[in-house]
């Protein structure tokens, strides 16, 4: 099955073998979009590589933007701005949302409620104007930077963010009055994939496949990042572990995004939002053209880089599908000396064997789906 | 915020002859211990009460051609019940080997593989130890020093 097919979300291929219409055995065979990222970053400065973290989870890439960034930023032990705090925030939860809208469009359109998508890929293209109108771009976001992000968000976006999110509760609604309690939903997902707590931790798996198995489990809450501990959201954690919890946990995930993001709203600090060392951070253009100094920074940072002191480093986010850590171990050059990135993703879809082995191919989809891999960053 | 700190203490008390080397940098503690004794020291930080490590986070390695041994195994381990985390390492040769911890979590079985497609080490007690991310006729080991990002 696969790796070019409509339900396998991006280029996986699942090796089945079948009686009938049970599956004996399931084994899925990666590495088709491996682009070798972690070799890529031994030689790339640590700016050039936040291009490259668009592309790994490329239906949230302003997560894994912030996620890289906070691991330089610790391995250089520097803080950034309250104002960059929340700005990443409101980026991450963004993405969550964005990410999310995808799993629920594509997830029901592979078991045939097509009108679902329709109605998740309309509003993402709200949530794609927004980000492109702070970021510049809908995918390739590259926004933060180490010590800060690209571009500060001005007035007039926060209003618009502000639409998009008082907008978005009575979205979530119609989704769940198309899916939550129709019967053919519940008969496709409910028992489906099950899997249970203490094997899903075996399996690394983490974020909405570990919370539906039961464990309350979230990066965010477990280890604080970016100012993550002074907002009030809850973690939404299943009972029975199949594709319906998962479901349930995912759009309740979305209703907590939105309150973050009103939170963040309504406490953005002004103030600076990049770090103020300019060995590190790119200074701003038209000092660049007027001043000796901010010309010889750009010049340096841009065409050497800037270098981290010797030293390791694994920092952890929540990113949609669950932990995403970067291990960084520096020998104190402009280069990462190993960039390890433990992809949320590859972990969780190792799970897989385990739920569809003895279900139907049918179930196949739908745990696929649930699981909701993206394979830029299983295989990066 | 110290993590690992005490979990690296209980290893140096319980294990005192494996525990090689120990280390921290930015408040996070790691262990280096005797690569012969991998398997055991994961059970048992797994098992006991005192550090109860019940997830792999995930294992990796680090390719350290100038030194000797060369290959650093990396394992990132997590406690839920004591919201701690702990960076297990062994220093092995070229190609390990080094024992597999598949029988302890299964996130070993898919994360090990890579290790091996990427640096060549053989993981021992592996299950089905091959490529996961190269194509099956790829013979190198590309995250290893001396392969270069470009060829040609």
């Amino acid at each position: 099955m696969g790796p070019s097919h409509p339900a396998t979300h991006g280029v996986l291929r699942v090796v089945l073998e079948l009686d009938g219409e049970t599956v004996v055995s399931c084994r899925p065979d990666l590495g088709y979009l491996h682009r070798g990222m972690e070799k890529i970053a031994e030689n790339r400065t640590y700016l050039q590589f936040i291009p490259y973290t668009d592309r790994m989870d490329y239906l949230s890439p302003l997560s894994a933007n912030v996620g890289f960034a906070l691991a330089v930023e610790r391995l250089l032990g520097i803080e950034v701005p309250a104002r960059c705090e929340v700005l990443r925030v409101i980026c991450c939860e963004l993405a969550r949302i964005g990410s999310h809208l995808v799993w629920l469009g594509t997830s029901a359109l592979d078991l045939g409620a097509a009108t679902m998508f329709f109605h998740t890929f309309k509003d993402r293209e709200w949530h794609y104007d927004l980000i492109e109108d702070l970021t510049g771009a809908r995918l390739t976001t590259s926004y933060t930077r180490v010590g800060g992000v690209a571009h500060d968000a001005t007035a007039e976006w926060l209003k618009r963010l502000r639409e998009f999110v008082d907008a978005m509760p009575d979205r979530i609604d119609d989704y769940e009055a198309l899916l939550t309690k129709n019967t053919i939903w519940l008969k496709r997902t409910q028992g489906v994939g099950r899997l249970p707590a203490a094997e899903a931790l075996s399996y690394g798996v983490t974020g909405p496949v570990l919370r539906a198995s039961g464990v309350c489990y979230d990066v965010r809450k477990a280890k604080p990042y970016s100012g993550y501990q002074n907002y009030d959201f809850e973690i939404p954690v299943g009972t029975e572990g199949d594709v319906y919890d998962r479901y349930l946990v995912r759009i309740e995930e979305m209703r907590q995004s939105v309150s973050i993001l009103d939170q963040a709203l309504k406490t953005i600090p002004a103030g600076p939002v990049n770090v103020d060392d300019p060995k590190i951070f790119l200074p701003v253009k038209s000092k660049v053209l007027s001043s000796m100094e901010a010309l010889i920074h750009q010049f340096m940072i841009v065409t050497e880089g800037f270098s981290c002191p010797a030293g390791e480093i694994y920092v952890a986010t929540e990113v949609p599908k669950g932990e995403l850590g970067f291990y960084i171990v520096s020998e104190g050059g402009k280069s990462p000396y190993r960039c390890r990135i433990r992809s949320s993703a590859f972990n969780n879809l190792a799970s897989l064997t385990r739920q569809v082995e003895g279900e139907l191919v049918a179930d196949v989809i739908a745990c696929i789906g649930s699981i909701d891999p993206v394979m830029g960053e299983v295989d990066r | 915020m110290a993590e690992g700190a005490q979990a690296v203490l209980r290893l140096q008390s319980r294990f005192a002859d494996a525990v090689e080397e120990t280390g921290s940098y930015r408040d996070q503690h790691w262990a280096v211990i005797d690569g012969s004794r991998w398997l055991e020291v994961a059970r048992w930080l797994r098992d006991d009460e005192s550090t109860d490590f019940n997830v792999l986070v995930d294992i990796t390695a680090v390719h350290w051609p100038h030194r000797d041994p060369p290959m650093e195994i990396v394992a990132h381990l997590y406690s839920h019940s004591r919201n701690d985390g702990l960076r297990l390492k062994a220093r092995v040769g070229d190609a390990g080997p080094i024992a597999s911890l598949t029988s302890l979590w299964s996130s070993a079985d898919w994360n090990e593989r890579e290790a091996f497609d990427m640096f060549g080490i053989v993981f021992t007690g592996h299950p089905d130890l091959r490529r996961i991310l190269m194509p099956e006729d790829y013979t190198d080991h590309p995250l290893r020093k001396e392969l270069p990002l470009y060829r040609g």
